[in-house]
C-alpha cells in the first residue's frame, strides 16, 4: 500500500509549458512510469505539449477531459496561489506545489480557501514533491535513487522540509538496503499544506511503512507537535534530523520557514523535544541510514 | 526586507498610525534646522540604522536647544556605532531622525506578525510596552494579548477594541487605539510585511495616543508587487560579498568562520553547516546554489567564497537532483583554472551524473590542486577541519 498517490492516480501539471519546470519535470515524472495525462497553460489550450499531452487553458476543463485527480503546480508565485485555489475548486484532491517563492500572506488566503475543501490535500509550496517508489512522482525529486518496496523488504516512510535532505535519506537508505513506502517532501514555507503531523498519520497508519524518518529544520513548532503525536500514537521506530543547529538567530537561511525568531523554535530545542519522544535523532544527516538500521534492530 | 525607523515612521503615518513630527537629516547643520523646525523644547536625535542596541551605545539623545542638536548629531556621524549586533568594527551612521520628544504617561506594545500554527497573522499586544517583547514573554506571559486577523477581513473593529481594551486602554483613547490596530493590519496586508512592531506606543501626559518608535519588515516573496518598497532598500549595512550574491541570484549568507561551503538546496546547505560545526570547525558562509543553478552561477559562487579573506578551507557539498554533479564539477575545474584553489578543497558529489563528474575531478588535479574527495558528508567535514587546522 502507498499514501496519497499510487500507480493509477491521473496527474496533470499546472503551468505545462512553462519555463519555470513545468516542461522539463512534466518529462521527468512521465519517464518514471506516473500517469500524466495532460496540462494547463492558459492561452494554450487546445494544443499538445513536448510529451504529446493534451494542453488546456483551465484545470476543470483538463479535469472534465482527462479524469486526473491530482496536479503539480509549476505556475510562477504570482499566480501560484491562484492555480492552487483553482485546482481545489475544479475537483483535483492531491495538489502538489512545487514554486518557490510563493507570498505568504497568499498562503494566508489559500489556507482559509481550502477549509471549504476538507477532501483536499495540499503538499508545498516550495517542496520537492511526493513520490511512490515504482508506482508515481509528482515532483522533482530524482527517481532513481529511490527503491520500491517487495514483499517482506523493510520499509521506511520519509518526511521533510527539505528537498535536498530528502534525498540524502533515500539514498542511505537505499543504500542499506530498505524500500521507501513514500517520500514526501511538505516544503519549506511558513505557511503550507501538509504538515509533519499530518503526513506522520498517514505513515503510522500504513502497514506497509514500517519505520519513518522525518527531517525538520530551525523554524516554527511543527516538528514538536510531530514528535507529541509520535510520543502518544506512533509504536514505529523512528529517526529524525534537524537542520540549523549552526543558524545565527534572526537570518532567513534559504527557506522562507527558516529564522529563529524566539526560544522553542531553535535545533537544540527540537531535537530535544523529538528525543522526549523516543525518536533516535542523529547530529549528522549522514548518518540517517546508520541510525534507522540501529533503531531498526533495537525495535 | 527591512526598512529603517524614519521610512517606517512615514509610511505608518500615511496608513493612519499618530506619529509625532521629526525630520530626518544627514548633516549637522540640517540637524541644527531640524531642532528649530520641529518647534519642540525637548527632542530627541536617534542613528537610523538598522542594528540594535543604539541607545547603550549613546546613539539615541536627548537635546533641549538647537545647538545641543548639532552637537549630538556630529557625534553619531562622526564616530562608529558599535553595540552587540554590529561586531566590534562598528557601523557607519550616515543618517539620523531628529523628533519632538513627548512626556510620556505610560508606555505599550503592539505589533503584528505571522502565526505559523494558526497559519494567519496575529495581533500581539501588552501593557508592558518599551521593553523587548520576548522579554515580557518570559516575565510576566499574562500581560500577552494575542488576537489573529482574518485572512480576508483584516482586523475588525470590535477586535482593535477587545484588544484595547484588555492591555488598559479606556473611554476615548480605547477607540483611537482600537483605529490604530485596525489600520496597522490593513497596512500589513496591504504592503505584504513579516512584522510590524510598535514599541513603544505611548499615552502622554496631555491624553495622545503616539507610535514613538517603529519596525517594519517585509516578505521577501511578495517585493516584486511593491515596487515603491524595493526603492527603500539600502544595503549600506549588508555585506558587499551578500549583494553580489543576491545579484547572481544566489542565497548566500556570510558568517563568522573559516571554512566556506557551497551546497545546493537550503536545507542540505544548513545541515553542511552543522556537520562543518560538528566536527569542530566553523562555517565561513551559508550558500546554496539552488536546483537550477547554471555554470556561470557556480562559478560566481566559487569567485564570492573565495573572495572572503577569512576562508581556509572549501567544502563542496552537492546532492544532484536538478542541479547535474557534472555542471558542477565544471565550474569547479573552470574556477581553478581562472582563479586557482590556494585552500584546501574538500568535494562530496552524490546523485545525477556523478560518475562523470568523479571522473572529470580525477583529470583534473593539475588544475584542482588542493583537492580531495570525500565519500559523505561526515567524512567531507572531518577532511576539510583536519585540513584548515
Amino acid at each position: 500500500m502507498s499514501v496519497l498517490v499510487n500507480k493509477n492516480t491521473r496527474v496533470i501539471t499546472q503551468g505545462i509549458t512553462g519555463s519555470g519546470g513545468g516542461a522539463f519535470h512534466t518529462k521527468g515524472c512521465l519517464d518514471y512510469g506516473t500517469k500524466m495525462v495532460g496540462g494547463t497553460s492558459p492561452g494554450k489550450g487546445g494544443t499538445m505539449d513536448a510529451n504529446g499531452l493534451p494542453v488546456f487553458d483551465t484545470v476543470s476543463e483538463a479535469v472534465k477531459a482527462t479524469g486526473a485527480t491530482a496536479s503539480m503546480v509549476f505556475v510562477p508565485p504570482a499566480f501560484c496561489a491562484d492555480a492552487i485555489m483553482e485546482a481545489a475548486d475544479a475537483g483535483i484532491h492531491i495538489i502538489v506545489a512545487i514554486t518557490e517563492g510563493v507570498p505568504v500572506n497568499d498562503m494566508v488566503k489559500v489556507k482559509h480557501f481550502l477549509k471549504d475543501y476538507p477532501h483536499v490535500t495540499l503538499i508545498g509550496p516550495n517542496c520537492p514533491g511526493i513520490i511512490t517508489p515504482g508506482e508515481c512522482k509528482i515532483g522533482i525529486m530524482p527517481g532513481y535513487i529511490h527503491t520500491p518496496r517487495k514483499n517482506g523488504q523493510k520499509t521506511v516512510g520519509i518526511v521533510s522540509r527539505s528537498g535536498t535532505l530528502t534525498y540524502e535519506a533515500v539514498f542511505q537508505t537505499t543504500s542499506r538496503g530498505w524500500a521507501q513506502s513514500n517520500a514526501i517532501g511538505i516544503g519549506g514555507d511558513p505557511v503550507k499544506g501538509l504538515d509533519f503531523i499530518d503526513v506522520l498519520k498517514l505513515f503510522n497508519d500504513d502497514p506497509e511503512t514500517d519505520a519513518i524518518v522525518m527531517i525538520g529544520e530551525i523554524g516554527g513548532t511543527s516538528e514538536v507537535d510531530g514528535a507529541d503525536f509520535i510520543k502518544q500514537h506512533v509504536k514505529k521506530p523512528v529517526v529524525g534530523f534537524i537542520a540549523g543547529a549552526s543558524a545565527p538567530p534572526g537570518r532567513r537561511m534559504g527557506h522562507a520557514g527558516a529564522i529563529i525568531s524566539g526560544g522553542d523554535d531553535t535545533a537544540p530545542a527540537k531535537m530535544a523535544a523529538m528525543r522526549l519522544a523516543g525518536i533516535h535523532v542523529c547530529e549528522s544527516p549522514a548518518d540517517i541510514g546508520a541510525t534507522l538500521d540501529q533503531a531498526w534492530a533495537k525495535k | 526586507m527591512k526598512i529603517h525607523e524614519y521610512q517606517a515612521r512615514d509610511l505608518l503615518g500615511k496608513a493612519g498610525v499618530p506619529v509625532p513630527p521629526a525630520r530626518v537629516v544627514d548633516t549637522v547643520d540640517q540637524a541644527y534646522q531640524a531642532y528649530r523646525d520641529n518647534a519642540a523644547p525637548m527632542q530627541v536625535v536617534k542613528a537610523q540604522v538598522f542594528a540594535g542596541g543604539r541607545g547603550k551605545a549613546g546613539f539615541v539623545k536627548l537635546v533641549n536647544s538647537a545647538d545641543e542638536a548639532k552637537t549630538a548629531a556630529g557625534w553619531m556621524l562622526k564616530n562608529r556605532m558599535v553595540s552587540i549586533q554590529t561586531g566590534p568594527d562598528g557601523i557607519d551612521v550616515k543618517r539620523l531622525l531628529i523628533a519632538a520628544a513627548v512626556d510620556i504617561a505610560k508606555e505599550y506594545y503592539v505589533s503584528i506578525t505571522l502565526d505559523r500554527v494558526r497559519g494567519t497573522p496575529i495581533v500581539i499586544a501588552s501593557s508592558e510596552g518599551g521593553m523587548e517583547i520576548e522579554e515580557v514573554a518570559k516575565k510576566n506571559p499574562a500581560a500577552i494579548i494575542k488576537e489573529p486577523l482574518h485572512p480576508h477581513l483584516g482586523l475588525l473593529p470590535y477586535q482593535g477594541l477587545k484588544i484595547a481594551k484588555l492591555i488598559g486602554f479606556t473611554g476615548k483613547q480605547a477607540s483611537t487605539v482600537s483605529k490604530l490596530l485596525v489600520n496597522l493590519a490593513k497596512f500589513y496586508f496591504a504592503y505584504d510585511c513579516s512584522l510590524v512592531e510598535i514599541n513603544p506606543l505611548v499615552i502622554t501626559k496631555t491624553g495622545e495616543v503616539l507610535a514613538l518608535d517603529a519596525k517594519v519588515q517585509f516578505d521577501d516573496n511578495a517585493l516584486f508587487r511593491h515596487p515603491d518598497i524595493v526603492a527603500m532598500k539600502d544595503d549600506a549595512e549588508t555585506d558587499p560579498l551578500e549583494v553580489r550574491a543576491t545579484q547572481a541570484g544566489l542565497n548566500y549568507i556570510k558568517l563568522d568562520g573559516s571554512i566556506a561551503c557551497l551546497v545546493n538546496g537550503a536545507g542540505l546547505a544548513m545541515a553542511t553547516m552543522d556537520v562543518i560545526k560538528l566536527f569542530g570547525g566553523n562555517p565561513a558562509n551559508f550558500l546554496d546554489v539552488g536546483g537550477g543553478v547554471t555554470a556561470d552561477g557556480a562559478k560566481e559562487a566559487f569567485r564570492i567564497i573565495l573572495a572572503d579573506p577569512k576562508v581556509k578551507g572549501i567544502l563542496v557539498n552537492i546532492f544532484g537532483g536538478i542541479a547535474k554533479c557534472d555542471l558542477i564539477a565544471d565550474a569547479l575545474i573552470n574556477a581553478g583554472k581562472e582563479i586557482g584553489f590556494k585552500v584546501p578543497l574538500v568535494v562530496r558529489l552524490e546523485g545525477t551524473n556523478v560518475e562523470i563528474a568523479r571522473k572529470m575531478l580525477d583529470g583534473a588535479r593539475t588544475e584542482l590542486p588542493t583537492l580531495q574527495t570525500a565519500i559523505d558528508l561526515n567524512d567531507a567535514a572531518k577532511k576539510v577541519v583536519a585540513a584548515t587546522q
